[in-house]
């Protein structure tokens, strides 16, 4: 009797209590066919089930671009914001709520260009928040302008005869700011692999910054060499880093490396071709700023909030 | 020993001026606390260098303080030119001429070290700044303040403004004890030996006062049932910020605004809140904005170019309807313009600088104890209305010290919780009432509510729409807001008479200086009355009304207009004040400006001269221009 008690109460709870990917599907997206944005919201759906996660406590922040119309498509709070200005939106949400669970979602030329200031400082602050960036190295919703991963003497609506500059590695990047904790690399072409990453970002305690490598069939069909066929990649190994599939160990070499050495995480990180794809650093120990102002912060009852207001406007009081 | 005979008066006004770093602000902060103790009406304005260390001895180095002091506890503004001048040395002391800021019978205190010094162009710069004086009517008293200084201290840079201020203490016949008791509360974060010295000198300064003083002033107090503080704008809008409920302010240091997030930091934490400083202005805002989305309206604070660059966030704002509290303290502009100087130069921004059509509330306060109140009106608009208030505060106030009466902090409602409770089904984001176009909020965490924020263009359902009539729906929602919030505006009372042959009509801090001007005009049998604005967006009803009474009317505000009597202005090219270009398109009156941008406030003397010049009471200045003509009988 008791146990059947038990178990039908163990029943309701986990009716309550499980989710289905239905419940993070909102509007049909509407991005281009074979776009590397869908992989990315269907691995995002499944690692929010995964972590059977209530809907109405995530917030996800976006800027502007084609990948920033991913909080449309994900039944969460969502805010789809100003270009490049995500994470300072991000931060104030974590700020303010810091029980809600904050994934950003950004561009290459949302993060990395317009947003840059914010990129940089972000890490620093290392808000806990999963922050993706879905790199396709192209201005897309604008039609083909060269971003700052644009590779080397491609040609764009805004560099017709080729691009003058090398691009910028987001990952020697963020590998050089105080408090980095999480650096990871994947591709939407590897979904197993991006599903392994986006679990541990979601797992990790601080900003995790995510690079999503993925194709714009449209305005960069050759990019990764064609979406990924011929595109070098070492998969970085480890038993706490991501988890790599027997299938995978076809796609590229496999690198032992320890995530949690900055040293090795920097050089992995400067490296591009192979390109590294995995965890390159993890730190689980650097504090969360919205943390460090909580822990820093008196709530205090309202009549305790009143007598020190009281006090305040003894020390202006003259008469 | 008989001491200084005493002369009785119901005000008056002085500066305290010396090299930047010699501490004349410090000795003025005492002063202004022994007369606000004493229960004396109080405004003081700071004079600030705009570099941290200008060379020393030139005019460009000046610091100090103008206090205005009187018998009445309410004062308004900085009056008028000053009665007394205190000056470390002779270029300081030309500052203050050369600012126009000194009465023509001022009694000038000056030290007297440079008389004799031994580089010959002090002593002779001293000598032509105090002839340039004693040519006229005002009266010179030489004091040896470095070297009764040095007679306690070896460093008399470290102590003359405490002899100072004891000096000070014996002009105005203040209690010694009391300066005692002011100086150790301003010096609490000292060592013993500093706070020692430092009363130690202002007992000298008050004994050389009464021994060497012929005459000393005497400005009684009024009796006050209500205790009074004495704070300046910045302060009031900290504590205007608690007592307001807000959680998070997020800023980025920029002049004259950052010591409101000073006074900020050092108390929020106590009251369950934060200052963030951001990484930039846009940040700033940004995660402002994200704060006041997750459910805690939060407010950010800056200044001119600050507010340039949070346009973009201010229509993002505007266009989720998420509810925000930006705080301009204005400076001299444009560009980096004027940092540390008064300017009423962003109102136009303020109202138009976002791009898109993006209606935002817009108030002013007016004094240092509207300051304190605002927040709490700007919080209430933001939430209630989902929409930005921006509360357009400027440097005068912000430095200004003023007394008023201490607030009733036990009202302070206490911080509702966050509702989150689930949302029924069916319920849309923007659920406007046609009517209103008021609609509930959502926040992050209330089951069944989820769903995305744009940034694009959106209909009731909150996703995003590109169709000529539900953007026309949005538009007109969130304008008619505007409308709704003015509805419940009263229209503004005049002060004067309500009908005459001139009306001034100002908003922000020179209310002030512009009803005492009108008092004494008025007191001259001159019929001028003003009218002040303290909502600029949405402008208050019954404005139409009140002009068409008066003959003539004109803004008094401190930012530019193009002069009538420069031959290349004409009717059809002059660029007229802000407050004058929003209500001639609001009124279709001939409203004319007296707008200038000297970098401090108006005197109330100033406004009066202008008044007369309008009235034709004493020959004009300058021709009448055509639009003057034409703004004869404005019916």
């Amino acid at each position: 009797m008791v146990s059947m008690l038990a178990e039908e109460s163990l029943l309701e709870v986990c009716a309550i209590e499980t989710h289905s990917l239905e419940d993070y599907e909102a509007e049909p997206p509407r991005w281009c066919k074979g776009c590397g944005d869908h992989g990315v919201l269907a691995a995002l759906q499944r690692v929010l089930r995964k972590n059977n996660v209530d809907p109405e406590n995530v917030v996800s922040v976006s800027g502007i671009g084609c990948s920033s119309r991913l909080p449309h498509y994900l039944k969460t709070y969502g805010f789809h914001g100003i270009h490049g200005r995500a994470l300072p939106i991000a931060t104030g949400v974590r700020l303010s709520r810091p029980e809600l669970p904050v994934i950003v979602i950004m561009g290459d030329g949302d993060c990395f260009s317009i947003g840059g200031n914010h990129w940089l400082h972000a890490i620093r602050y290392n808000i806990n928040a999963v922050v993706l960036v879905l790199d396709n190295e192209v201005y897309a919703l604008t039609k083909m302008q060269a971003s700052p991963t644009t590779p080397d003497g491609w040609k764009t609506n805004t560099t017709p005869r080729g691009t003058y500059l090398h691009p910028l590695n987001p990952l020697s990047a963020v590998m050089g700011m105080t408090n980095i904790s999480f650096v990871a690399q994947t591709a939407t072409w590897l979904p197993a692999h991006l599903d392994e990453t986006i679990d541990k970002a979601w797992d990790h305690h601080g900003l995790s910054f995510v690079r999503i490598l993925q194709r714009c069939p449209v305005f960069m069909p050759k990019a990764f060499g064609e979406g990924g066929l011929n595109f070098p990649v070492v998969f970085l190994e480890h038993a706490d880093g991501i988890p790599i599939h027997p299938l995978l160990r076809k796609r590229g070499a496999v690198q032992a490396h320890d995530h949690r050495d900055i040293n090795e995480a920097q050089r992995v990180a400067v490296t591009v071709d192979p390109a590294p794809m995995g965890l390159v650093y993890q730190n689980p120990d650097v504090p969360a700023y919205e943390e460090i102002r909580w822990q820093r912060q008196d709530r205090p009852d309202h009549q305790t909030f009143l007598r020190r207001l009281e006090a305040e406007m003894d020390r202006y009081t003259v008469t | 020993m008989p001491g200084p005979r005493r002369i009785r008066l119901p005000e008056h006004t002085l500066e305290i001026v010396s090299d930047a770093g010699e501490g004349a602000q410090k000795a003025a902060v005492a002063f202004a606390q022994l007369c606000a103790k004493a229960g004396n009406g109080l405004w003081t304005v700071e004079i600030i260098p705009s570099e941290i260390r200008p060379p020393p001895h030139t005019t460009g180095s000046a610091s100090g303080n103008r206090i205005r002091l009187a018998e009445r506890s309410r004062v308004t503004n900085a009056g008028n030119r000053a009665n007394v001048v205190l000056a470390f040395n002779e270029m300081a002391l030309l500052s203050r001429l050369e600012a126009n800021s000194l009465a023509d019978d001022v009694l000038v205190l000056i030290d007297d070290q440079w008389a004799t010094h031994e580089m010959e162009q002090y002593r002779r710069s001293y000598r032509e700044v105090l002839d340039r004086f004693r040519s006229g009517a005002a009266k010179i008293i030489e004091v040896p303040l470095e070297k009764e200084t040095l007679r306690h201290v070896e460093d008399a840079q470290r102590g003359k403004n405490m002899f100072a201020v004891g000096l000070l203490c014996a002009l105005y016949s203040k209690d010694p004890n009391v300066l005692d008791e002011v100086i150790r509360g301003i010096f609490k974060d000292k060592t013993q030996q500093v706070v020692e010295v430092a009363v130690k000198l202002a007992a000298a300064g008050h004994q050389y006062g009464m021994a060497h003083l012929e005459e000393c002033f005497e400005i009684p107090s009024s009796q006050s049932e209500v205790p009074k503080v004495a704070m300046n704008g910045n302060t009031a809008l900290a504590l205007g910020a608690i007592s307001a409920g807000f959680e998070l302010c997020s800023m980025y240091p920029i002049t004259p605004a950052t010591s409101a997030s000073h006074s900020l930091s050092e108390i929020f934490e106590d009251f369950g809140g934060f200052v963030h400083q951001a990484e930039d202005e846009i940040a700033a805002i940004g995660v402002a904005l994200g704060a006041s989305y997750a459910g805690k309206t939060a407010l950010t604070i800056t200044s001119g170019p600050g507010m340039a660059l949070k346009t973009e966030f201010q229509g993002l704002a505007v266009m989720t309807e998420t509810p925000l509290v930006i705080v301009d303290v204005q400076r001299g502009g444009p560009s980096t313009g004027l940092p540390t100087k008064i300017e009423q130069s962003d109102l136009l921004h303020a109202l138009y600088g976002a791009p898109g059509d993006a209606p935002k509330v817009v108030i002013a306060p007016s004094t240092v104890e509207e300051c304190y109140y605002i927040l709490s009106v700007a919080r209430k608009i933001a939430e209630e209305l989902r929409m930005l208030v921006i509360v357009l505060s400027d440097a005068n106030l912000a430095t200004g010290q003023q007394l008023f009466d201490r607030p009733d902090v036990s009202k302070t409602p206490p911080r509702p919780p966050l509702d989150l409770s689930p949302v029924p089904l069916g319920t849309l984001p923007y659920d406007w009432d046609p009517t209103t176009g008021l609609s509930q909020r959502l926040i992050p965490g209330q089951p069944g509510g989820m769903g995305v924020t744009t940034s694009l263009n959106h209909d009731r359902d909150g996703k995003a729409c590109y169709d000529s009539e539900r953007n026309e729906r949005g538009h007109a929602m969130r304008s008619r807001k505007l409308a709704t919030l003015q509805q419940s505006l009263k229209p503004p009372t005049v002060h004067g008479a309500s009908e005459g042959d001139l009306l001034l009509v100002g908003w922000g801090s020179t209310r002030g200086a512009v009803e005492e001007a009108v008092d004494m005009a008025r007191a001259e049998g001159l019929a001028v009355s003003s009218v002040h604005i303290q909502f600029l967006s949405p402008l208050p009803p019954g404005l139409k009304n009140i002009f068409r009474r008066f003959r003539r009317v004109t803004t008094v505000e401190l930012n530019y207009s193009d002069d009538w009597s420069d031959p290349l202005i004409t009717e059809e090219n002059r660029r007229y004040g802000q407050l004058a270009w929003l209500l001639r398109a609001a009124t279709l009156i001939d409203v004319d400006c007296f707008a200038k941008v000297p970098g401090r406030p108006y005197m109330p003397v100033e406004i009066l001269d202008e008044i007369k010049r309008v009235l034709d009471v004493q020959p004009a200045l300058a021709a009448p221009g055509p639009a003057r003509a034409a703004n004869e009988g404005v019916n």
